[in-house]
């Protein structure tokens, strides 16, 4: 029946202004949902593509971060001995053993400070992490205290960009080149030699190992190696669910914020759809009891009305998700909870948030209009063919 | 009393309404009847009942006690559902102030009672467009409602009236919005309906100009059908 959908659209269009306001109300809701959804998918993306496929990370048992755990040298050297360890083009093991320690750094735009991570890296740690890629200057000389930078460091820290000095573990520190990690975690991240960071920092031990498998199926067989060796106490994983398992805590907590805020808001653009259509049917009772009179049920009624503000909702929605895409060229940075370090990641959107921000729209569209359209429903004929 | 020819048959029907805890007693006792092809006026003053009475005999209200039967069909046992599907088929409707609905044209508002017919949409079109041409309001029918004077506006509710062609016609103050003019307009036209194409009306009015323009009359006065007047 195409003329009733023509009924209820053009009588939105023809109280244009309240429903480009419900739809807006609409539309802001959706939109809160859709970027805080797409804030944490954006942030798991970063920190699951911070991993690649057959790494593996080291750590200490019960260590849940890189930040937390301590590998002493003896169980390092068990380690790089392991015949699963994949050979690269330069027929040396892809192995590093990799210092995390954090410092505090002033931002450019503002007063403010926040903590960085400094990697201390090995011989192969770039050749195991094919993402980072240096854009300009050279890479650090062993034995030195020379050091590369993250791109977004080095957009946003002061004294961060190229041939600058920084001043830490009261040594300095000449940034000789700087590198791009995509969309990883890595581009927030300042690389150095892990023997001198660990001697100015005066550290004993390293904080993990990483190294590739030379096949990704051989990782169940060296949990129970290393879990039977009395000389080794610590946990193997891959590298991705290493990173997964640090985007959850943040992911849960913005998919909570998300919810509750827009929960709240909600009810807000729920209410306002109602009145939208309260008011609506108020004006056309006449109009209700000729369409009764005409032979229409009440059902007919019922769903005309409802119809119309599953419209608003559907047109809030398409708006909300209009906007928030446009997120998607914005880069905000946030703290990681789990190394308190800033990492910096772009919104995301995928088919599922669309899904998602379209069906809770529509919701609050049914939501807003059931009550109206059940009183519009609900009248009777001869009384409301008198108000004219 | 069956009879061939009979369309209305009104028997001791009583209507009442409560405001409060009041009970007004609209209709008293009113019994009618009317053969196929007539065009009645019923007339009074106002508060009399008239409307109410149109209501009843149109199935848009539930007689208190009596009976109604249209065509031989007892409308006073039919269940809301029923009745709603029983006006669609079998009653024309024309209002004091036309009821057109503003968001459709009026080729759409001639259309809107045949969406419950299960025509095809290309039943439907001709249709309507023999309905509007009966009002004579071919070159108007992609207008919307408030693009049209009150007399074109009262053609095309005719037109939506009579395009699923029904059992019987109700008017209730057809021409109470209208001047002079328009009035006279629309009571030939209902006199057309009548005498051309054989539609029984019945016509509410307290103008008894426009009363004269029907083929018979019936009064009522405080509830009550008056034979003799
Ligand atoms: N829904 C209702 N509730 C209460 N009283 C009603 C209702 N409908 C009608 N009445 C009363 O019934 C009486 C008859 O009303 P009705 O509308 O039938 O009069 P009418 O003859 O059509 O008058 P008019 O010429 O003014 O249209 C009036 O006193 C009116 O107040
Ligand atoms: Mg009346």
């Amino acid at each position: 029946m195409s003329l009733l959908f023509f009924y209820s659209l053009r009588n939105l269009f023809t109280r244009c202004l309240t429903t480009i306001l419900t739809t807006l109300g609409m539309a802001l809701v959706v939109f809160v949902f859709a970027s805080i959804i797409m804030l944490a998918e954006g942030l798991k993306k970063t920190l699951v593509e911070t991993g690649s496929g057959d790494n593996v990370v080291v750590l200490r048992k019960s260590a849940e971060t890189e930040v937390q755990s301590r590998i002493d040298r003896d169980q390092a050297s068990i380690l790089e001995t392991l015949p699963e360890i994949a050979v690269g083009d330069d027929g040396q093991r892809l192995f590093a053993k990799e210092l995390l320690v954090l410092i505090t750094m002033q931002k450019k735009n503002s007063d403010g400070i926040a903590n960085v991570i400094i990697r201390g890296i090995g011989k192969h740690s770039l050749s195991l992490r094919p993402q980072v890629k240096l854009i300009t200057g050279r890479m650090p000389r062993w034995g030195t205290s020379e050091i590369i930078v993250g791109e977004s460091v080095a957009k946003r820290f002061k004294n961060a960009g190229l041939q600058k000095t920084l001043l830490f573990a009261m040594r300095s520190w000449n940034i000789v080149g700087i590198f791009d990690a995509g969309d990883t975690g890595f581009s927030s991240e300042i690389w150095g030699d892990a023997d001198q960071l660990m001697q100015s920092f005066r550290r004993q031990t390293y904080s993990s190992v990483i190294f590739r498998l030379r096949h990704s199926n051989l990782l169940q067989g060296l949990k129970e190696l290393i879990s039977k060796d009395p000389r080794l106490t610590l946990s193997i994983l891959r590298e991705k669910d290493y990173y997964l398992k640090q985007s959850e805590t943040m992911a849960a907590f913005l998919r909570i914020l998300g919810i509750s805020l827009t929960l709240i808001f909600s009810i807000g653009a729920v209410v306002g759809a109602m009145i939208t259509m309260f008011a609506a049917v108020a004006n056309r009772t006449a109009e209700i009891g000729t369409l009764r009179a005409l032979g229409f049920q009440r059902k007919s009624i019922l769903f005309a009305f409802l119809l119309e503000s599953l419209i608003l909702g559907f047109s809030g929605g398409c708006a909300g998700l209009f906007f928030a895409s446009l997120l998607q060229f914005l880069t905000i940075s946030t703290m990681n909870f789990q190394t308190f370090s800033e990492l910096a990641f772009s919104f995301s959107i995928t088919p599922g948030i669309i899904i998602k921000s379209m069906a809770f729209s529509i919701f609050m569209g049914f939501a807003g209009g059931l009550l109206p359209a059940f009183r519009a429903s609900r009248m009777n004929i001869v009384d409301s063919l008198r108000e004219v | 009393m069956r009879n061939e020819d009979l369309i209305l048959s009104i028997d001791n029907v009583y209507k009442s309404y409560h405001r409060d805890s009041q009970i007004i007693r609209v209709l008293e006792d009113i019994s009618l009847e009317l053969k196929r092809g007539a065009f009645l006026a019923l007339m009074g003053p106002s508060g009399s009942g008239k409307s109410t009475l149109l209501n009843l005999i149109a199935g848009l209200d539930q007689v208190d006690q009596g009976t109604i039967e249209i065509d031989g069909v007892n409308i006073t046992t039919l269940s809301e559902t029923d009745l709603a599907r029983w006006r669609s088929f079998n009653v024309g409707f024309i209002f004091q102030f036309y009821n057109l609905i503003p968001v459709l044209t009026a080729f759409e508002n001639v259309e809107l009672p045949l969406l419950l017919t299960g025509l095809s949409k290309r039943e439907r079109q001709e249709h309507v467009s023999a309905a509007i041409s009966v009002v004579n309001m071919e070159d108007r029918d992609g207008h919307y409602p408030n693009q049209l004077s009150g007399g074109q506006q009262q053609r095309v509710a005719i037109a939506r009236a009579i395009v699923t062609d029904p059992t019987i016609l109700v008017a209730d103050e057809p021409t109470g919005d209208l001047d002079r003019t328009s009035a006279e307009n629309v009571l030939d036209l209902m006199d057309r309906l009548n005498c051309d194409l054989g539609k029984t009306i019945i016509m509410v009015t307290h103008d008894p100009w426009a009363g004269n323009r029907a083929h018979s009359m019936e009064h009522l006065d405080k509830g009550v059908l008056n034979h003799d007047l």
